[in-house]
Order: C-alpha cells, then structure tokens, then sequence
C-alpha cells in the first residue's frame, strides 16, 4: 500500500508536511483521473489519487450530463463514425488513434455498466443503451471504484507542482490540502496528469476547477503542448446563469431584443452569428422547435439544464430568454500536452498525461462538437496512461530519489514578491484577452497580435512577483498557469495563418493545404512554435 | 450560487464541506456548515445532489442575490431537493440515469459558418 513515510499520524494539521510515498500519482479527479488510477490499481501499482476538488464532483464532467462515443464493432459502423468527423476537425485526427479509442470505450463502456453497476437506460428489448452518461451518477460510482481499487484519495489537495529527479524524470508532486491548510508531497515512480483543460474561470458548468494546471506543470518539466490554437470553444448558456448545454440549443430560435429572429444564428454553425452580435447587444433564444416528446426526453436526460429555468420562472419553450457564449477554452478545445507515445506518455520520463489535459486532436482534430468524444478520450487515454504508469514505476519500487521541485511562475518570483492578492489581477488580466468574442472566437491577426503583447506582459510581471502562501499559492498557480495557457493559445492561433477546425481566422478564411499539419508549442518566459513534422506524426501515432 | 444552508433542515454531516468542488462552504460552530466563500461558487448544484435531507439552495444565478433565500417559499415551490429528486438519489428512488429516453436529433436548417 501507499505509506507515510515521515509522519504516521496521517494528515497532519497546520505547518508540518505530510509525505507520502506511492508507485503512480493521479493528479485530478474527473473521468480520465479515475479511470487512470482504477487501471493504475489493477495492474498491481499503490496509487495515490489528488484531486483539487472533491473526486466525484469535481470538473467538466461531473455536473454535466454527456455523450459518449459508443460505436458497436462492426466495420460500417466504425468507419462511419471515424470518417464523419475528420473534416470538421480539419484532417488533423489520426486513424490509428481513432480506432483505438472507440475499441476501448466499448470496453470501458462494459465495464462500468458491469463492475461499475451504472444503470444505463434500456432499450425496448431490454438491452443497455451506453451512448451517453449522466455526470453526477458517473463520477459517484468511479469514485466508489476507485476506492475498492485501493487508492487513497486526497479530496481538497490541490498540486501547485511537480518533483523531478536527478535525471529530470518526474518523480512526484507537491501540493496543499486546503481544508487542512497544510502542505503535503507525494513521491511516486510515475505520474498522471489529468487535470482538465481551461476554462479560463469563465463560470461555464464545472469548469472553475480548470484552469490549465497541468499543462503549465507539464512544460516546467520539458513537456511540449500540441494543437493550442484549438482552443475558442464557447457554450450557450442562459444569462447570468451557469448551465451549458449547447445541444440542447438544436431546437433553438434565437432573436434580437425587438423579437425579430437573428438571421443566420443556430447552435452550432451559426455560433459566430451569435457571439458578433453579442458584441452590440442582447440576445434571446427560444426552444420552439421542440415538439412535446422531445422536452419531456430533455428533462430526463438532463435535469439542471432545468434547474435554471424552473427557479428562474421561464419555460424555455414558449418563452424567449437572454442568453450568454460562455469560454470554455481547451476543456473543449482539442489543445493540450502533447502524448509522444500510444501509453500516452510525455516524453518526460515518468510523466503521463490524460483526457483534457492531454490533446484531442488525436481523435478530433481541430474540432470537438459535443462532448462525446471528449468522454471517449478521457475514458481511453485515463485507461492506458494509468497502466503505463503502472508499469513505468515498477522500476523504482524500493528505491528512494533526491527530489528538486520544478515550479516556477507563482511560486518562486525572479524579483521581489508581490502584495497578497496579486493572482487577481492576473486572472482579470488575461480574463481580459481570452474571454472577449472578438479575441478569442472571431480571431483576427490584428486583434490577436496585441492580445498576446498584453499576456506577455502580463507573464513577465507574473514571473518576476506573482506568488502566495497556503490557499494562495493555489490561486497564483492557476493564475499563472492560465496565463501561460492562453500565450500558448494565442502564439499557435497567431502562427496558423489559415482557418481549420474550430481555428477560425477572419484575415485567412480558407484552409491552406500547406499548413495540413499539427502545430507544437511550448515554453514558458520564451514561447515557440513550429510544426510537427511528418516524422514525428509518425511516431506519435 | 449557493444561498441557503437550512438548520432547521440540516443534520451536520458536514457532506456537502466534503463534496463542494470549489471548498464553499466550511463546518460551523453548532454543527450547520457556514456558506465561508460564496465568490468561488461555480454553481453547479451538486452539493444540493448530495445533501441527504435537502437543507440546501442553490440560486441559478452565477452572481449572489440581493435578498437572502426565502426558504418558507423555497419549500413551498418544491425547489428544496428538487435536483436531488430529479437524479433520482436517495433512498426508495431510481436512480435518474437509469430513465433517460433517447433524444432525437434536430439538425439545424439555418446557420452558417
């Protein structure tokens, strides 16, 4: 099992450090954390499972109800499924990727209906209907799961770092237990980051927990991201309120204030319509479309999409109702830590990475509609990053490595530290660059360029003062790992000078045949950007 | 965001101190947990979900009302538990997940890129 090794009382209150010592951290609570530590268990590894939040609740999934991309296999049907997809997402996705990924969520699909005990709904036959997941009921029982694997779980630990070795393989994390207020690290032979995409603290559903934590880790310890420019995902949202389902939106009109229908809007092409004219004024939507069998399927299917408007008084169906495009960044935006490896591995040593956290574009491309195939991936990739890690940290059972921390911006400032507080106007800061319709989802040359001169700038203060204590130093992590997201965003968005996928550029409206390729980023004070060459694709699939 | 812990309702199982993703709410003096950073609210109901005697109301607004929770009225309008009751959690219910009708896909006429 996982021990204590300086420190027998378990959690210890106030200043003194808690250390554990485990074969493989999982750092993140949602699908593919839990998936990744059930698997990382079974194949015999002690796990330890940090979460920001509360593993069960916690992140895009939990509060949500999704999609899963569930295809029986049968030839027709895969290929179907695999060959629908690729133009959306601009002809970056991989075949290889794609078939593995729909062969292990119908597994994983069997299995948490059958050691998981999810009561999927049945179909007039009597058999189990798995093409989609209620997320509070999900995340319930691959807690209990991950639990009767053996896993200790850390809820309310957030991990401000990563440990390294001596070789500058990734050898553990550090963290603080905010409603203990004390400090705790875990050393591990292998660790899985799946922490989620960002968001950006945009307020869309669930998504306050991600905020790019794991990518800014990732490339402390020499990890490259991949497909940043995919990353102006924005959902439909009522105004002033929380819940995003944007399917739900199909059946929607949406008009101007003076009850005119909006010429062109809709909930999924017809986007940008909306967000252009959010920029000068308000915008109502109506589900008039629905017919009465089609409400009473919604409200089954997802109950708190109706939580608001029932508290809220509006029968979304015969009712107009204000509404808002709220960012949802990379949570589903394909962009994230690029997998060197089908184990998804980092190519850091001993660092795996997994759902959101991780690219899509493997599967995706440059575009995910629904949340499907974001529930596929992260069901697959928690699956084999946690076996690889499994099998990774064998090699180092027994063995104790000297450990250097590898965090940067928000926990060491290169100059004199700032005032308490200060991660809030680096949030508001970048909040400023990435949330703006007319930034980040309708992109243009010439209002990106300056953007990314203001985050820079915004990294460089950040950089030299930005830091914190306790509770704080969570929050200027998330601070700076949201600034370091959206320079990545903006650098990829910036050096793609085409429009593919969900990467729409007003000064370069069409698809460049030339520019058929994946774009790699990284770096932290001196971002870069460059093209994955036809060798390297290779090699990632 | 959340607006009302009830203590006539409440029972101290400090649940939803546990489950809160964004760490809301903190335990109280007198047992009932105290709403201590209402800001970090991210509004996504679960930890009305999860409370076992609907002590708790979460508003739909993501920015914190002017006027405090009437619960009288709460409870008289069916909204206290009302998600709870809708996913089907808690005891002699089924579970919610388990009723889900599929849905038929509208695919949309209008729009453009």
């Amino acid at each position: 099992m996982w021990e204590l090794i300086d420190n027998g009382a378990g959690v210890v209150q106030g200043s003194t450090m808690t250390e554990l010592a485990a074969d493989v951290l999982v750092i993140g609570g949602g699908p593919a954390a839990t998936w990744a530590a059930v698997k990382a268990a079974q194949a015999g590894a002690d796990v330890v499972l940090a979460d920001k939040g509360y593993c069960g609740t916690s992140g895009a999934t939990a509060s949500a109800g999704t999609g899963v991309w569930y295809v029986p296999p049968d030839p027709a049907s895969r290929e179907a499924a695999m060959a629908g997809r690729e133009g959306l997402g601009g002809y970056l996705a991989d075949r290889g990727w794609m078939a593995r990924v729909l062969d292990q969520t119908y597994e994983g699909m069997a299995e948490l209906a059958e050691a998981g005990g999810y009561p999927f709904p049945l179909d007039d036959e009597g058999r189990q209907r798995r093409q989609g997941v209620q997320g509070p009921e999900y995340l319930r029982r691959m807690r209990i799961r991950v639990r009767r694997a053996g896993v200790l779980i850390l809820d309310h630990s957030p991990v401000t770092e990563l440990l390294l070795d001596s070789d500058g393989a990734v050898a553990g994390a550090a963290g603080h237990r905010r409603q203990e207020d004390a400090a705790y690290r875990v050393r591990a032979g292998a660790v899985v980051l799946a922490t989620g995409g960002c968001a950006f603290l945009s307020g869309a559903l669930g998504c306050d927990v991600n905020t790019g934590d794991g990518a800014l880790m990732a490339a402390e310890a020499g990890a490259v991201l991949s497909g940043m420019e995919f990353s102006n995902a924005y959902a439909i949202a009522p105004a002033f309120t929380s819940v995003t389902k944007t399917a739900f939106y199909t059946y929607a009109t949406f008009y101007h204030e003076d009850g005119t229908v909006l010429d062109g809007a809709g909930s999924q092409r017809g986007r940008s319509v909306i967000a252009r004219a959010l920029l000068s004024e308000r915008v109502f939507a109506q589900l008039d479309h629905a017919g009465e069998q089609v409400r009473q399927a919604m409200r089954l299917a997802q109950p708190n999409f109706f939580l608001t408007f029932d508290r809220l008084g509006i029968d979304p169906f015969t009712q107009k109702f204000e509404v808002t495009l709220l960012a949802e960044g990379t949570v589903r935006g394909t962009g994230g830590i690029r997998l060197t490896g089908s184990d998804c591995a980092t190519g850091v040593p001993g660092l795996y990475a997994a759902g959101d956290a991780a690219t899509r574009e493997l599967i995706c491309g440059g575009f995910t509609g629904g949340g499907s195939h974001n529930a596929a991936w992260a069901m697959s990739s928690g699956t084999w990053a946690g076996r690889a890690a499994a099998l990774h940290a064998r090699r180092f059972r027994g063995t104790t490595r000297r450990l250097r921390p590898a965090g940067t911006t928000g926990l060491r400032p290169s100059g004199s530290p700032g005032a308490p507080g200060e991660h809030r106007e680096i949030v508001r800061a970048v909040q400023d660059e990435v949330l703006p319709y007319d930034k980040n989802f309708l992109r243009d040359g010439s209002r990106l360029a300056p953007a990314l001169a203001a985050l820079d700038t915004t990294w460089a203060r950040a950089r030299e003062s930005l830091h914190g204590t306790g509770r704080d130093a969570v929050r200027a992590r998330e601070a700076a790992a949201m600034t370091a997201h959206a320079r990545w965003m903006y650098s990829a968005a910036l050096a793609r000078t085409e429009t593919r996928g969900m990467h729409k550029r007003a000064d370069f409206s069409r698809q460049d045949p030339f520019q058929h390729h994946r774009l790699l980023t990284g770096g932290l004070d001196n971002v870069w950007v460059t093209p994955e060459s036809a060798a390297a694709n290779r090699r990632a699939s | 965001m959340i607006e009302l812990v009830s203590a006539q309702r409440c029972v101290s199982c400090d649940k939803c101190v546990r489950v809160c993703p964004t760490d809301v709410f903190e335990s109280g003096p007198g047992g009932i947990p105290v709403i201590a950073r209402q800001s970090d609210c991210q509004t996504c109901f679960l930890c009305e979900a999860y409370c076992p005697v609907d002590a708790l109301y979460v508003a739909p607004q993501t920015h914190p009302l002017p006027e405090p929770a009437d619960e009288r009225r709460l409870a008289a309008d069916g909204l206290l538990g009302s998600y709870r009751a809708a996913l089907g959690w808690g005891h002699g219910r089924t579970p919610g997940a388990a009723l889900v009708p599929p849905i038929p896909l509208r695919h949309e006429t209008g729009g453009k890129s």
